[in-house]
């Protein structure tokens, strides 16, 4: 299986890249054997995205010297890439829901007879490789819509695999699956592999980094750390590597006089369409994390909570009073803010400016404060350390983390109680982040409660005063602080054992 | 490449299959039809008669047209005005070339054909090399012209021959000929969307154009095209008028309204505006939802300002529907009453019901995986 000496089929040397100077790589490589699994593992931000968009020619290399089974290699675009025989299985699926599996995998390559597209031979071949894979409960014929999240990325490899790949690059490929889907994409990895495929295998889950792969390369901060067979490292060892640096210099600690209240917010068997039976106590000064795989129930149970879509049934209590939230605006109205995952599509308007964005709740919500609230805006952005050309700034030209900032101040402003944060810190820069943590210690210590949804584990951790983990569209299970990556990881997936007591 | 060719199909779990759009076309047109046949009878007369078949028929081949490219380009996610001007055109350009002499014809319909290609063309160029809008671009050109039809025409022109004529006034029993060659074009326009890549690709490039770019289409290519034959069947459109009137007439494709009455059959029939799903059989079924409806009204003497509200409230409702049947992306993973996953919803979920409760009191046997849940399929 590790036959690495074997003439390798991939060679990347030295491999560097810059966006607006700020250089995300520095002198990376890798190769890859026909037939290994090679894990490259790294904290978020420590250029292994960018490293393999680099091998897909997504992006063009500023430096360094790509070799595909002996030759130099060039790509500018991710198809030429594919039918040279490096096809990568993107985090973000590439599909067109309305269209057929096999319409699909063959979108760009339909094979032709006498002219016209062979819809017989589309389906024929789609069902063949379905079949190498062992996958039978995909209908060819079926539109992809109708597929679950795991079936779609079945159809993601299909696609990478009906260009005779020799190489498959895969982002994350678990981070929507649940447990036994997981196996299906393990036994679908190693099939691969037999048949001589090399895989390059990214993923923040180090269980199956050790279950798969054969050799493990560790990136960090956008270096190469180490790369090595997998049989020569532990757990431990690979955290090690990968962060470098012991989280608590990350996460700053509870304010002093930070003291926990009264319940601010409690849930009483709540459920709707997508989430159900969740129970839930976030008390004055509290962050509660919740944590759980993509697509878990968690963003669905904040949007629950904000009335997005409401509960249909158990109750809410809001600092100690039954409350049913049925529209954003009264949400809004009752102290609560939500902090949405997708900032530029749901959170800001991109191309007004930064007074603008920053008043918008209150100015539709509580037009007789606006004025006041103008008044703060400068101080509340500079508390905030907003980095703009001022608050005529259109938003869309700040970076992802002052973007964030700027959503921030549009809640501040309505003095929330109750702060609901979904994926708060996701794509924004280290420092950024570091302000969003201090933030929320700050609230934390005025009495605000904080629910906080995250997928990064180290997040939750770091921050939370107790941890929810969210499955299936239940609550799983709470957990106390400092609770361990694989306990939560084990509720998330559903397959958490309570044997030795998570008592909190 | 298989040994495996006539496998019997694998058991598979339910699908909640959705009606597929063209089929509720299919099903509202019957309802239509129904409707109006007693509606129709309730005055004393007869809806299936040939001569009202054929009204509904002729009623439709010129909408049909249009409609017809106007579905490629919906489907492209883009929009053309400029139809209503490409069907004046071209019947003034064919009655002024042929002025009563049937040798002219086929030059006449060749440079018709040309014409409408160019403008085609010149839309597409505009939609994807310069960036705008299919509303604005088409917007333009179409009043471009407009414009040239404005001053330089001030009535009806030209002259068609009795040959050409007989197109749009002969029939086989009581289907139009003009009716057929519609029919025919819509065969043609959905192999063409079926079966040949460009038109596979239109639906890429509509339904997500960063996908179909990563995908390695040009995605350019499906847009050009699609508003080339939109021109090109609303200058048949325009032929088929010049062979009714006898002439060519500046006012008629704008009179017929067909811009807005195509995007309306289009929508009716169930392709989506923002492009990416729909097909041309549920544009033709839209067209003759239509096509019954106006028929229905002129039988009962339905005046005129009823007529609008009753095509307005179709389009609405129509869309309404499809509304509906779109907003529901997320599926629901719990149904009220029954709060267990919900196995036929399919989702990712099919790992058996949490047994833990949050409050983290411990339980021996945590929740199993069950693979196996493939609810009695």
């Amino acid at each position: 299986m590790n036959d690495t000496d074997a003439t390798p089929v991939l060679v990347a040397k030295g491999l560097e890249k810059s966006f607006f100077g700020v250089q995300v790589l520095r002198g990376v490589g890798l190769t890859l054997a026909p037939g290994e699994v090679h894990g490259l593992v790294g904290e978020n931000g420590a250029g292994k995205s960018t490293f393999m968009k680099l091998l897909a020619g997504v992006y063009e290399r500023d430096a360094g010297t790509i070799t595909l089974g002996g030759e130099k290699v060039d790509f500018t675009h991710p198809v030429q890439a594919a039918h040279a025989g490096l096809a990568t299985v993107f985090q973000e699926f590439n599909l067109l829901p309305e269209r057929t599996v096999a319409q699909n995998v063959f979108l760009g390559r339909e094979p032709k007879r006498r002219g016209l597209v062979d819809r017989a031979a589309m389906q024929r071949e789609t069902r063949a490789l379905l079949d190498e894979l062992g996958i039978d409960t995909i209908d060819a014929d079926a539109p992809v819509r109708t597929l679950t999240v795991a079936e779609q990325q079945i159809v993601e490899i299909v696609k990478a695999l009906s260009t005779d790949a020799r190489v498959i690059q895969m982002d994350e490929p678990t981070a929507a699956l649940a447990g036994h889907e997981v196996e299906l994409l393990y036994a679908i990895v190693r099939r691969l592999a037999a048949r001589g495929v090399a895989i390059l295998y990214v993923s923040h889950r180090l269980k199956e980094i050790f279950d798969l792969c054969d050799t493990i390369t560790v990136l960090k901060d956008g270096a190469l750390v180490s790369t090595g067979p997998a049989s020569e490292l532990n757990t431990d060892e690979l955290v090690r590597r990968m962060v470098g640096r012991p989280i608590s210099a990350y996460f700053p600690d509870a304010e002093p006089g930070t003291v926990l209240g009264e319940p601010r917010l409690q849930l009483t068997g709540v459920g709707n369409d997508y989430v159900e039976g969740v129970d839930l106590e976030l008390r004055a000064g509290e962050i509660v994390g919740v944590a759980g795989l993509q697509g878990s129930g968690r963003t669905e149970l904040v949007e629950g909570v904000f009335g997005i879509t409401p509960f249909t049934r158990g109750e809410m209590q809001l600092d100690g009073r039954p409350i049913h939230v049925t529209s954003a605006r009264q949400a809004v109205r009752s102290g609560i803010a939500l902090i949405t995952e997708d900032r530029k599509a749901q959170g800001l308007a991109l191309n007004q400016s930064i007074a603008d964005n920053a008043l918008l709740v209150i100015r539709s919500v509580f037009a007789r404060r606006t004025t006041e609230a103008r008044r703060e805006l400068p101080g509340v952005l500079s508390s905030l350390e907003v980095v703009s050309r001022g608050v005529d700034q259109e938003v869309q030209y700040l970076s992802g983390g002052n973007q964030q900032k700027v959503v921030l101040a549009k809640w501040l402003a309505t003095k929330p109680s109750v702060v609901l944060l979904d994926e708060p810190t996701r794509g924004i820069d280290v420092g950024a982040k570091v302000a969003v943590y201090h933030l929320m210690r700050r609230l934390a210590k005025e009495g605000v409660a904080i629910l906080m949804i995250s997928s990064e584990l180290p997040e939750v951790i770091g921050m939370s005063d107790r941890i929810i983990v969210m499955h299936d569209g239940r609550a799983s299970a709470e957990l106390p602080a400092r609770s361990d990556e694989a306990t939560i990881l084990a509720a998330a997936t559903g397959t958490l054992k309570l044997e030795t007591g998570a008592q909190p | 490449m298989s040994t495996l060719t006539e496998a019997p199909a694998p058991v598979r779990r339910p699908r909640r299959r959705r009606l597929d759009a063209s089929l509720i076309v299919g099903i509202a047109l019957v309802g239509v039809i129904i409707i109006g046949s007693v509606l129709v009878a309730s005055v004393g007369r007869n809806f299936f008669s040939a001569g009202n078949i054929r009204d509904i028929l002729t009623g439709m081949s010129v909408l049909g047209f249009v409609a017809i490219g106007q579905t490629l380009v919906i489907l492209c996610a883009s929009l053309d005005l400029s139809v209503p001007y490409v069907v004046s055109l071209s019947s003034l350009i064919a009655a002024d070339m042929m002025a009563g002499n049937p040798g002219n014809i086929p030059a006449a319909v060749l440079t018709v054909l040309v014409v409408a290609a160019l403008i085609g063309t010149a839309n597409g160029l505009i939609v994807t090399k310069l960036k705008v809008n299919g509303f604005i671009a088409t917007l333009g050109t179409g009043l471009i012209i407009k414009g040239y039809l404005d001053t330089n025409y001030k009535g009806t022109s030209g002259s068609v021959p009795w040959e050409f004529q007989l197109i749009g006034a002969t029939g086989v029993g009581p289907v139009p000929v003009s009716t057929l060659i519609m029919l025919g074009v819509a065969v043609l326009g959905a192999l063409f969307l079926a079966r040949t890549r460009t038109g596979n690709h239109m639906f890429a490039v509509g339904g997500n154009e960063q996908v179909a770019r990563l995908s390695g289409i040009r995605t350019a290519r499906p847009v050009i095209i699609a508003h080339l034959l939109c021109s090109m069947t609303a200058a048949l459109a325009g032929l088929l008028l010049a062979s009714r009137l006898g002439v060519g007439s500046p006012t008629v494709g704008s009179q017929g309204g067909y811009d807005l009455l195509s995007i309306a059959a289009v929508v009716l029939g169930g392709t989506l505006l923002l492009g990416g799903r729909g097909s041309i059989w549920g544009t033709i079924g839209g067209v003759a939802i239509f096509a019954v409806v106006d028929n229905v009204m002129s039988v009962m003497q339905v005046n005129p300002f009823l007529k609008d509200v009753v095509r307005g409230i179709v389009i609405v409702a129509a869309v309404a529907v499809y509304t509906a049947r779109v907003t529901e992306r997320r599926r629901p993973r719990f149904t009220a009453g029954s709060p267990t996953p919900d196995g036929a919803g399919g989702a990712s979920e099919r790992i058996g019901p949490d047994s833990l409760d949050n409050a983290g009191v411990a339980h021996s046997d945590s929740p199993v995986e069950d693979p196996q849940k493939e609810a009695g399929a």
